[in-house]
């Protein structure tokens, strides 16, 4: 029984790595092909089925004027985009938690767990509702097909996120902390900035990664509130698919589009898997 | 130049947390704050910290009205029942970090700190972290860092509430001598506490809460010894005082059809119906006592507690031995008249074997 279990476990794990694993081995031997390689037949081994090429690598960076599709532009804005939409959102996001796990609002019938839900139901909605709405808003202050009109609407989608996982996190945060950091001397911006926050980081880090992960793959906003003049990564991605797939240098570009978010995933397993964001405090 | 409550009262909702208590703390003196969970004392120690704003009364202290300063500057110190010490700093960072934030020289923080990590016996932890720290020693640093701070008035809620037991008997023999060692003359020591065996060891001015209202105030041998009435003596007793209802005539003590002859205290009562208090402790073994019926026997330590049941009531005797019962078991009893005490059925002392009356 027992060593049937053992099976099927390694089994399951097994076909669910290949699972995950194979398509970016498929992409990345796809980005060193060439036209002829991908379209004739299936080829799998470099060097021995095909001739491996830079050449999908060589167009994301070569401006289109040379025939190529330049990437790097792109690369950048979203970068901008996401990381400073991300700090706003945290910086705010980690604010209003604070406020909503300390203090005690009443409004009517509205409590705290009411603001809370009206941050979270935010991203309950379907981005299509919104789409409209953002579309004539920017227009109308003039931020449409521009950086800072996008990280204003994603400071929108991205600061729920923060406030509900800073609430969560600083729900667990013992108040009897705040309240010793006061009778020590500090008033409640000291003891925020000098107690709390120092004891938050590993929140931090959760609540900035997750920003990063959804600012980064966002496909729709950008895609609408985009023309000419600026144009983030994950449209300029999808894009390159046009009559002739070029799946060489669109394998390429979605790795380098996919290779932060890996990196970001690892530093946030390297907190989750040492247990640092609940036992923060115990 | 007392610590003065007037009348204080706070009711965030449905039920007082604190009903009209009124205090004078005198500086250099040690204050309990006796009563079970949710009786308020936490409220009030909060209360004097700033940390809660009363709906009525008021505080004063220096003559100044205490409740327009804000914590951070009122100079007092709280340890709480958690251990709550700052995580990401080490043990000495956590005693510095009040000094620090009152600005006082590098050199004086230093002789405060390791002054206060001497009294607390945390001499050689500076560096390390809290995490790394048992329950006890953590206390040892929320302790050692109101120390240092050396405020006018120090507030320790339950303090060793969540500490073992071995652990508990000896950190309450060391605050004994950190509280006449490590404290100025001029600070105010409140210990709250569910625990009258604190109280009475800790031997300072008692007051007992209950829901809120203070029952008594006094020294804890008074308390001890002539608690006002029937909550108090529960709430002053561990185990709670057990009480039995009865009635006098002029050659008994009836309760439960066991007849008991009147102890000399009770000669000039009045003949009627009463609650007699006897504690657990003067409850004896004794072939030729009364019948009771086991409900429960628990071994604590050296001792044993037996729970008994008579008719209606039920009592708890205290036997120091460890013996093996059987639930259900009958076993003979013997009470010490002596040590009777009676209320009345208002639940007032009436009289007590140390000649205490509650008028």
């Amino acid at each position: 029984m027992s060593k049937l279990y053992t099976f099927l476990k390694y089994f399951f794990i097994t076909f669910w790595t290949v699972f995950v694993v194979a398509p970016f081995l498929w992409a990345v031997s796809t980005s060193f092909k060439d036209f002829q390689s991908v379209n004739s037949k299936v080829t799998y081994i470099p060097w021995l089925d095909f001739e491996p090429t830079l050449e999908g690598w060589r167009v994301l960076i070569k401006s289109p004027a040379k025939g190529g599709v330049d990437i790097v532009e792109p690369y950048f804005n979203s970068i901008f985009v996401t990381c400073t939409a991300s700090l706003i959102s945290i910086v705010l996001g980690t604010l209003a938690a604070y406020a909503l796990s300390r203090f005690t609002f009443k409004a009517g019938f509205v409590r705290n767990n009411d603001i809370t839900f009206f941050f979270i139901s935010q991203r309950i909605m379907p981005p299509i509702v919104l789409s409209i709405p953002f579309f004539i808003f920017l227009s109308t202050i003039g931020l449409l097909d521009s950086l800072l009109g996008l990280v204003v609407v994603y400071i929108v989608l991205l600061m729920p996120i923060a406030v509900w996982i800073m609430v969560d996190f600083f729900n667990r945060v013992p108040k009897e902390l705040d309240e010793t950091a006061l009778i020590d001397g500090c008033n409640p911006y000291q003891a925020f900035y000098k107690v709390v926050l120092p004891n938050s980081i590993p929140g931090l880090i959760v609540a900035g990664m997750f920003c990063i992960i959804f600012g980064w793959i966002d496909f729709f906003f950008a895609f609408i509130l985009t023309f000419t003049e600026v144009q983030l990564l994950p449209v300029k991605v999808v894009a390159l698919n046009s009559s002739i797939t070029p799946w060489w240098s669109l394998s390429a570009s979605a790795l380098v589009s996919v290779a932060p978010l890996i990196i970001v995933a690892f530093i946030v397993e390297r907190y989750l898997s040492k247990g640092n964001l609940s036992g923060a405090l115990k | 130049m007392n610590l003065i409550g007037d009348k204080i009262s706070y009711k965030p909702d449905e039920q007082f947390h604190l009903n009209d208590v009124s205090f004078n703390f005198k500086k250099g003196n040690l204050y309990t704050i006796l009563g079970r969970t949710l009786s308020g004392k936490t409220t009030l120690l909060k209360t004097i910290a700033g940390l809660l704003n009363p709906d009525q009364g008021s505080i004063s202290f220096e003559e100044k009205d205490f409740i327009k300063i804000p914590v951070w500057e009122r100079n007092v110190a709280m340890v709480y029942q958690q251990f709550i010490n700052y995580p990401h700093l080490n043990v000495y960072e956590n005693i510095t970090f009040p000094l620090e934030q009152r600005k006082l020289s590098p050199e004086q923080i230093k002789k405060d700190v390791d002054e206060a990590l001497k009294t607390v016996g945390l001499v050689g932890f500076e560096n390390r972290k809290i995490q790394e720290l048992s329950g006890g020693q953590q206390q040892r640093v929320a302790l050692a860092r109101s120390l240092a701070k050396k405020a006018k008035i120090l507030l320790l809620d339950e303090p060793l509430v969540n500490l073992d037991y071995k652990l508990r008997e000896q950190l309450r023999e060391e605050f004994k001598r950190i509280f006449s060692e490590g404290l100025s003359q001029d600070t105010i020591l409140i210990y709250s506490t569910t625990d009258p065996q604190e109280v009475m060891e800790l031997n300072g001015e008692v007051i007992v809460l209950d829901e809120g209202k203070v029952l008594q105030k006094g020294p804890a041998k008074e308390i001890f010894e002539n608690p006002s009435n029937l909550k108090v003596a529960e709430i002053s007793n561990d185990p709670p005082m057990n009480i039995l209802k009865g009635s006098k005539n002029s050659k008994n003590l009836n309760f439960e059809n066991i007849s008991v002859e009147i102890p000399n205290h009770f000669k000039n009562l009045e003949d009627k119906n009463y609650n007699f208090g006897i504690r657990a402790s003067e409850i004896k073994l004794d072939e030729n006592g009364e019948e009771f019926e086991i409900e429960l026997a628990e071994i604590s330590g050296s001792e044993t507690l037996l729970h008994l049941k008579r008719g209606n009531s039920k009592i708890i005797a205290l036997i120091e031995e460890v013996m093996n019962f059987k639930i259900h078991e009958k076993v003979k009893i013997n009470f010490n008249a002596n040590k009777f005490y009676a209320f009345g059925e208002d639940e007032k002392l009436v009289s007590s074997p140390y000649g205490g009356t509650n008028g």
